[in-house]
């Protein structure tokens, strides 16, 4: 034994206080931190969502509208990224190769460990030759997705569109995830929680590499996708695309409904676009294209467009008038011009014969006794209460504000209030003599192009509507829709509806009537034009009818921008909408009016009008 | 002394019995660390752990002829071994394969061996001959400048490989020779570098030089017992920095604090340097110089870390130290480990269970980071009984080496502990990050044939030498 011999308890203790260490920290490791073990679950498992197939939707009589079609998102894991030919892919893809580095870097910058979309939505030909050549590309992988697909080119504002789902949106719904797709519009954005279904969730344990290694649990939680409901909707796609073709080149609104149900035929907004463009990788690219479209073919005119309604408000004026016996039927006023401007026509003896010449003296005298109701003696504490009361009576018709239609952004037009009168002039500083104009559909008083065709239906129901909308089925079943979509009843007598078909019979029927062009062979149309004054350029040419006069089948509002009077341009439109619809062709006598129609470029009107709009 | 010559008699069946019970636990864990559903079966020879298999048979055949050697030929071919490994690290730099940006490999078909492992076997013996051989005195500089030789020509060729992990175990024999004599003074300054080289990186100036300053007081107020004075040199460091701080105040010429403490503790160093000169107060003096000393070695650690060090080697320093965190790029393999093992909890997760092993989250898990399977399927318990079983071994080959006649077998047994132990502390450390990933293996456990095979070599080496103890040569 040498001297040094003690100097082993050292080394020993050295030894010893190691190992000591090691016990403490993994004291510390294993027991008093439990979020280990969360990481390592975070780490392995992944919930893998398999996507249902969209709803499809179908129009009235089962034509298909909107399918799926499969297509391929190039997703990338940078962690796996072997160096590998640029050039290649970039050929097959067709992209540039400043794209595919400024993807990559993206992709990085979003987690070397994480897939994450290259490329989205390349097509199955790009696919195919792609899925040949993938195992050249380590840590590139192809995902499916599935696209909307449109039969035909039309409808593209009430079918809407899908698109990513927004950050904000995904914060809020934990169902979306980012990437994920979603109603943007239309019925797609109404309907969406019918139309996708239901996402399949699986539970997966993955290795490093996010290569699946087996079911979690055996699969004890997940859930299966359930696909989209199909959707039928009251939609007639070929009155839809008839409508669109009349009024192609024209700005304004063509709504047409069944008056027994409520049910939307066809809803035309001008101009329109092809529904395809909104689809797949040109969607950002096509939608920045029409949004900064100064003829705002994005904007759903139909339900969203406020316009002065005009000479077709005569007829609720008319009705709320009877049925409050402040005029009968019969009551005459003389076409004093001196009132309010009017053209010349023939004496305007009853009601009926004021419609059908649309006589704004006579309008201005029944809306005078609406206003002035004699309740006060003070004139304006008066006209209030007039005002008031023949708002809540309009409100009724469904004016003033949404009528709650399937579809979203629907406007409420407007019926001005005493509120409102009292706002813009100040308290007992109004009169009837300040608001007369509201009873020729001028002035403050907006009103939507569905909210017309609404009108219009009520009256061919004689006294109800049920509220529009555009989905009859949803997988086949109705029961929800008739459910939700109730009758209204407007609470006037119904003979003075029959009188206002007569009225309107006669417009489209007599020879002095303004709306002749809307007649039809054998079938007895009901009609009302309009001509709303337009401050900022021409005016706007508006008709409503319905048709047959008993037992309607269809209703509708023709609203057409800048064209000028009502029975020029709305008035053949909605005829020839009918002919469509109710006898599925155009007769021949027609066809030089069809064409006329369909060959008018009315747009410079609107182009002017917001130009010398703009320098004032 | 027929007994002492029978040698199965006189084994330590005690050390080979742990060796054979860490080498089938390797081997088990091994298998559970890359298990595969398609490739249940252990002996699977396309598999790492079918593999292992046939190290650990080969590994038995080393074993048994290394009993069968005469122990006289240990020390005889000492020199021959090194000589012929030395030969083989110069040839792997030129010959070898390169994998990881090493050259450590011979690759022979399928066949590879990585010569640095031998290399550690081939210098513990050249080492124990010169220690044990007539000439050596550890207070002659010149036989410590052929110590030093002997260590340092396989280091520094292992570090051109480079393999800086492998290269550091041969600073461990400084145990070796602090065990044979050499002066504890070394071991102690050893540990001072390597405090202050952590903590210049870790700590700001000013910090590193208050806990400097402080040290120092304390060390003055221990080693003299005077407390009063300790804390009035204190004051008067204070006092001069405090006044430093106000000129800077009021002139603005860019003294910093820390430059403003050093200065004053400069000027009162050297004031109480020539009083304790001049008094002759050895401690004080002593004190002072390592102050000085630290503050030279602490002003050049920035630089050495970042010439000296690879790139690869700073952030797992600086993952290490929290200097800067990125778990999921320098520190993707500590963080993966620390996960792996910490969700192992109490009992761990089982047999085979195990997810951040076999899904390949834990780079390496078969051999560098083969703890790892430990911790997580086996917990805490299981930890604790592969750190108790290396721990009992080591303390055991400490046992035997002193029990050895000659200083040859002595130096040979510590030797190896040693290198056992650099291994277990290391390699087990930086999977829990107590120590920066150095990708060494450990001992007995870890996937590898030549591993394995230099472990069982420097093992049973010891156990043939022990077992013919009460021989004299």
């Amino acid at each position: 034994m040498d001297r040094y011999s003690g100097r082993r308890f050292v080394i020993g203790g050295i030894c010893v206080v190691v190992a000591f260490v090691f016990v403490a920290k993994l004291f510390v490791l294993q027991i008093m931190n439990p979020e280990y073990k969360q990481y390592a679950d975070r780490n392995v498992l992944r919930r893998i969502v398999q996507y249902p197939s969209r709803g499809l939707i179908y129009d009235r009589n089962g034509k298909l509208i909107v399918y799926n079609q499969a297509a391929y998102d190039l997703v990338v894991i940078p962690r796996e990224v072997k160096s590998f030919d640029t050039l290649e892919i970039c050929s097959i893809l067709e992209i540039q190769k400043q794209e595919l580095v400024d993807g990559l870097k993206k992709a990085k910058d979003f987690s070397r460990y994480r897939p994450s979309i290259l490329v989205s939505q390349i097509s199955s030909m790009q696919y195919a030759i792609l899925q040949e050549r993938l195992f050249r590309f380590p840590g590139f992988f192809v995902q499916l997705r599935s696209l909307r697909q449109y039969e035909h080119k039309t409808g593209a504002h009430f079918l809407g569109y899908i698109g990513e789902v927004d950050a904000e949106l995904v914060k809020k719904d934990s169902y979306y995830k980012p990437g994920d797709y979603i109603g943007k519009s239309g019925i797609e954005r109404f309907y969406e929680k019918e139309l996708r279904g239901r996402n399949g969730v699986s539970f997966y344990m993955v290795d490093v590499h996010n290569q699946i290694k087996g079911p979690y649990m055996n699969g004890k939680l997940d859930t299966l996708a359930q696909r989209g409901k199909n959707l039928t909707t009251s939609i007639d796609v070929g009155l839809q695309e008839y409508g669109e073709q009349l009024m192609r080149n024209k700005v304004g609104s063509v709504v047409a409904i069944e008056p027994s149900t409520g049910e939307i035929l066809c809803l035309v907004s001008s101009p329109t676009y092809d529904p395809s463009l909104m689809i797949g990788r040109s969607l950002s690219k096509n939608y920045s294209k029409l949004v900064t479209d100064s003829l705002r073919p994005l904007f759903n005119r139909a339900l969203m467009s406020q316009y002065p309604p005009g000479s077709i408000f005569k007829i609720a004026q008319g009705l709320i008038a009877l049925n409050n016996n402040l005029v009968t039927w019969d009551t005459g006023f003389p076409c004093n011009k001196s009132l309010v401007h009017c053209h010349n026509h023939p004496a305007p003896n009853n009601m009926g014969l004021a419609v059908q010449y649309s006589c704004n003296p006579y309008f201005y005298q029944v809306f005078k006794r609406i206003i002035e109701t004699g309740r006060y003696p003070n004139k304006f504490l008066d006209s209030e209460y007039g005002l008031d009361r023949w708002r809540s009576q309009m409100l009724n018709f469904g004016f003033g504000q949404k009528l709650g239609l399937d579809l979203p952004g629907e406007k409420k037009g407007s019926l001005p209030s005493s509120k409102l009168y009292n706002k813009l002039y100040g308290e007992h500083r109004w009169a009837f003599t300040t608001i007369y104009s509201l009873g020729i559909g001028q002035g403050e008083v907006m009103v939507v192009p569905v909210q017309m065709a609404n009108l219009a239906a009520t009256i061919a129901n004689r006294g109800y509507y049920i509220t529009p909308h555009v989905v009859k089925k949803i997988d086949n079943r109705s029961d929800m829709i008739t459910q939700k979509f109730k009758r209204h009843d407007i609470n006037i007598q119904k003979r003075y509806f029959e009188y206002m078909a007569n009225a309107m019979q006669a417009v489209v029927a007599d020879r002095g009537g303004t709306g002749g062009q809307a007649r039809v062979d054998g079938i007895t149309v009901c009609g009302k034009t309009g001509t709303a004054q337009n401050p900022h350029g021409d005016d706007h040419s508006v008709f409503i009818c319905f048709a047959p006069k008993d037992n309607p089948k269809i209703a509708m509002a023709v609203y057409v921008e800048n064209a000028g009077q009502g029975g020029e341009w709305a008035a053949p439109i909605a005829g020839l909408m009918i002919e469509k619809y109710l006898k599925d062709t155009i007769p021949t006598y027609r066809k030089a009016q069809e064409k006329k129609i369909m060959d008018a470029n009315l747009l410079h009107r609107y182009i002017m009008q917001n130009f010398f709009r703009k320098k004032r | 002394m027929a007994k002492a010559n029978n040698i199965w008699k006189n084994i330590d069946w005690v050390t080979v019995i742990i060796y054979a019970v860490l080498v089938l636990l390797g081997w088990m864990n091994i298998y559970a660390a890359v298990y595969n559903e398609e490739h249940r079966y252990i002996f699977d020879m396309s598999r790492q752990y079918g593999k292992q298999l046939i190290w650990i048979v080969a590994a038995v055949l080393i074993a048994v002829s290394v009993m069968n050697v005469d122990s006289k030929f240990f020390t005889s071919f000492a020199y021959v071994f090194y000589g012929v490994t030395i030969l083989l690290l110069m040839a792997v730099l030129v010959l070898g394969k390169k994998v990881n940006g090493a050259r450590s490999w011979f690759e022979i078909g399928d066949f590879r061996l990585q010569p640095s492992e031998f290399a550690k076997y081939a210098t513990v013996l050249a080492v124990s001959q010169y220690i044990g051989s007539m000439g050596f005195n550890l207070k002659k500089r010149s036989s410590i400048l052929k110590l030093t030789m002997i260590l340092a020509i396989p280091a520094i060729l292992i570090l051109l490989q480079p393999d800086a992990g492998s290269a550091l175990v041969y600073g461990i024999l400084i145990l070796v020779l602090f065990r044979e004599g050499m002066s504890g003074v070394i071991l102690f300054f050893g540990f001072l570098i390597a405090l202050l080289f952590i903590l210049a990186l870790v700590l700001s100036k000013l910090t590193l030089l208050i806990v400097m300053v402080l040290m120092c007081f304390v060390a003055y107020a221990m080693l003299r017992q005077r407390f009063i004075e300790a804390l009035k040199g204190l004051g008067m460091i204070t006092g001069l920095t405090l006044l430093l701080m106000g000129v800077e105040a009021i002139s603005h010429i860019g003294l910093e604090p820390w430059l403003c403490l050093l200065g004053s503790s400069i000027f009162f160093g050297t004031l109480f340097f020539l009083f304790a000169y001049r008094d002759k107060i050895i401690h004080v003096s002593l004190i002072i110089w390592i102050f000085f000393g630290s503050i030279l070695f602490t002003s050049t650690v920035d630089y050495s870390f970042h010439h000296f060090l690879e790139a690869h080697q700073q952030n797992r320093i600086n993952d290490l130290l929290g200097i800067s965190s990125d778990p999921l790029g320098a520190g993707w393999n500590v963080h993966q480990s620390m996960i792996a093992i910490g969700s192992g909890g109490f009992f761990g997760k089982g047999f085979l269970q195990g997810t951040q092993t076999k899904f390949d989250f834990v780079p390496e898990q078969s051999t560098d980071f083969i703890f790892c399977t430990v911790g997580e399927e086996w917990g805490f318990v299981g930890a604790l009984v592969i750190i108790s079983l290396f721990i009992f071994l080591l303390l055991r080959l400490l046992r035997m080496a002193d029990r050895q006649h000659s200083t040859f077998s002595r130096v040979y047994g510590y030797g190896t502990a040693c290198i056992l132990f650099f291994h277990f502390a290391v390699n087990i450390a930086m999977t829990i990050k107590l120590a920066p990933v150095i990708g060494i293996p450990l001992p007995f456990f870890s996937y590898g044939g030549s591993s394995l095979w230099s472990f069982t070599l420097l093992l049973f080496t010891f156990i043939r030498l022990d077992a013919n103890r009460l021989e004299r040569f």
